[in-house]
């Protein structure tokens, strides 16, 4: 098959998280902190939590501060300039060894995320952290 | 009123309408907001059509008209019920070409599937629910001499449904069906990337239904389908979808008191035992098949067999077999009918599988086929295509433990049958499995042993009606494709009589 010429960027390009420090749980793209000051003055403080499973899986899903009812097992994985961001426990050791570089894409889904219907997309691209 | 489908559309032009309003009250109505939104084909990348984007008043709208059908539907004999379902199967049938093209446009999967496995599942399931209702009864228990407990099944009465986008129109037909044979009035929120064909189905079974008994409101997740969640004038919600949606869903529906159900994906493993290679005959080419069914709907199913666990044994001649049966898959114009693999289903899928290819490599998983974007040439060159692909790596990498929703299978190999079982239960899911093996024995313990709800056994990706399927652990609670589900649906009325003159004497 025909290698492709689409333009995608994944993080083992330097471009979009050049500058981002690699040994932080979590991190973000100029342009994922682009469109979350923009949530963020439309919505007030918010949080992520990160999906797992089916369809819209593995999406960050962006929801007003204290919408989301955390459990007991969640993780908080960090924060972006001051927006928390956790995951299930479960999902925690499954990704743990990764860093989380929040970025955003052209696109719709998102279900009850706040960027939905922002005609853009919040999407997790990861990178090894550094062994200990 | 909508402009009408195109209802002899061949499947190189899109069938749709310029527009779709919502199906509310056995009407097409505009949304409040005057908005619409864009459809986009994943074939092309370009805009087929325009949806309503609704908002909660339109959702408040379709739960009104709901509610002033309840009554007349849930008394509606079920013989009433049954052949209402019947005649929406037969004009389902009836049409199966321009819902198979529907659904390709849509979706962007093959049109071989959506005529071979999408509208004959959805077809079926109709009747199905249609035959189920019919025979259902309640019970009678006789408590003592004097005294009988009848139980009746009575519907809920409204209830919420937030559809996926994988397989539009069969999803919807996996959960319109039972609760309206139960007797329930729906309000359907359809995904916001897949929302025509359910649109287009409605304009044909608009006279089937009663007024009311089928709403189906378009728009956003955050602007329609959340509101439908939330609402405390429903009566039960179903969810297919992702675990953090899911657990907000069951937060709303614990603030109402209200039950859920939630289909919320897996990582389901494939299992092949080295016995599967003593002989090359049907069978074994069966298991070949079996293995390549990950890229069945481009791998966007939520039991795809995305973990293929093979005995060391037989690892490097299998793997020779199964790669050159993936390179055979042939991936062309998806509205071809012997295409076999078509685009995914958006945009920003594409990106997300393109990202676990990224992660697969980085945690050093080899790449034995595939492992990109694919391009296509003419309208499909902006379209969302990625190429059919094995990784090969160990169960601790992340593309062995999240649901990709690609055509991308992860393999890794075990040396006994302990070692399959805890390789296969390493996971945060247990939606679906599958066991391939020509000992008896071992197939029964296998399927025994594994922590999933459906365990296919020397076959896989068959989804017939009345086979249950749903998910253990994080992969959601009830079951769906199965006359069980009418319990998801019915509460059960308890009338207790005494046919006694006698009092008991207490007061």
């Amino acid at each position: 098959m025909a290698d492709t010429d689409t333009p995608i960027t994944c993080v083992t390009d330097d471009g979009p998280i050049a500058g981002i420090d690699p040994n932080l749980r979590v991190a973000a793209t100029e342009s994922a902190l682009d469109l979350l000051g923009e949530i963020i003055d439309r919505h007030g403080e918010v949080m992520f939590h990160q999906s797992g499973g089916c369809c819209d899986g593995s999406s960050p899903m962006c929801y007003p501060k204290g919408e989301f009812p955390l459990g007991s097992s969640d993780v908080k994985l960090g924060d972006i300039n001051g927006t928390e961001f956790y995951i299930s426990g479960p999902q925690f050791e499954a990704w743990k060894h990764t860093q989380v570089i929040l970025d955003v894409v052209p696109g719709r889904g998102g279900m009850f995320s706040l960027d939905n219907g922002t005609e853009r997309r919040f999407l997790v691209r990861s990178r090894l952290l550094p062994q200990d | 009123m909508n402009q009408m489908t195109n209802l002899e559309a061949t499947a190189k032009t899109s069938p749709f309408a310029a527009r779709y309003n919502n199906f509310i009250g056995g009407e097409f109505r505009a949304p409040a907001s005057g908005q619409y939104f864009e459809n986009v084909s994943p074939i092309t990348g370009g805009v087929i059509g325009e949806i309503a984007r609704s908002n909660a008043s339109d959702i408040d709208a379709a739960i009104d008209a709901a509610h002033k059908a309840a009554h007349g539907w849930g008394t509606t004999s079920v013989t009433e019920r049954a052949n209402a379902l019947l005649a929406i199967a037969q004009k389902l049938e009836d049409n199966l070409e321009l819902f198979a093209i529907c659904e390709t446009w849509d979706n962007g999967k093959a049109i071989r599937e959506t005529r071979a496995a999408d509208l004959p599942l959805a077809i079926d399931h109709f009747r199905y629910f249609a035959s189920c209702i019919r025979a259902q009864e309640g019970t009678m228990g006789e408590i003592d001499n004097d005294t009988v407990a009848y139980h009746f099944h009575e519907p809920l009465g409204v209830v919420g449904q937030i559809i996926p986008w994988n397989f539009p129109l069969l999803m919807a037909a996996w959960k319109v069906a039972p609760a309206l044979a139960a007797g329930n009035c729906v309000v359907l929120k359809p995904a916001e990337q897949t929302p025509a064909t359910i649109m287009v189905f409605c304009e044909l079974i608009a006279d089937i239904l009663p007024a009311g008994v089928l709403n189906v409101v378009n728009g956003f997740g955050l602007e329609a389908g959340k509101p439908l969640a939330q609402s405390n004038r429903i009566a039960k919600v179903a969810f297919t979808g992702e675990t953090t949606t899911g657990r907000l869903i069951m937060q709303y529906a614990t603030e109402n008191i209200i039950p859920v159900t939630l289909e919320l994906g897996g990582k389901s493993p494939n299992i092949f035992h080295k016995d599967i290679m003593d002989e090359d005959d049907a069978f074994f080419d069966k298991c070949l098949e079996g293995f390549t069914m990950f890229a069945l709907n481009q791998g966007e199913v939520c039991t795809c067999p995305s973990r293929a666990l093979v005995h060391e044994s037989i690892y490097d001649r299998f793997m020779e077999r199964v790669i050159a049966r993936t390179e055979a898959v042939n991936c062309g114009d998806p509205r071809e009918g012997d295409t076999m693999m078509g685009a995914q289903a958006s945009s920003e899928q594409q990106e997300k599988i393109l990202s676990y290819l990224d992660i697969g490599r980085q945690e050093g998983a080899n790449v034995a086929t595939g492992g990109s974007a694919r391009s296509m040439p003419g309208d499909m060159a902006n379209g969302y295509y990625i190429e059919p692909t094995i990784l090969e790596g160990n169960n601790k990498m992340r593309v062995f433990q999240e649901e990709i929703f690609g055509p991308v299978v992860s393999v890794t190999k075990f040396s006994d049958d302990d070692e399959a079982l805890s390789i296969a239960n390493d996971t945060l899911y247990g939606l679906g499995a599958g066991v391939w093996t020509r000992d008896g024995n071992k197939a029964y313990r296998f399927g025994r042993a594994i922590k999933a709800g459906r365990v296919w056994t020397n076959c896989y990706h068959l989804y017939p009606a009345h086979a249950a399927f749903g998910g253990y652990k994080q992969s959601g609670i009830g079951r769906e494709t199965h006359k069980m589900m009418l319990n998801h649906y019915q509460q059960t009325k308890n009338m207790l009589v005494s046919y006694s003159p006698d009092k008991l004497g207490f007061f």
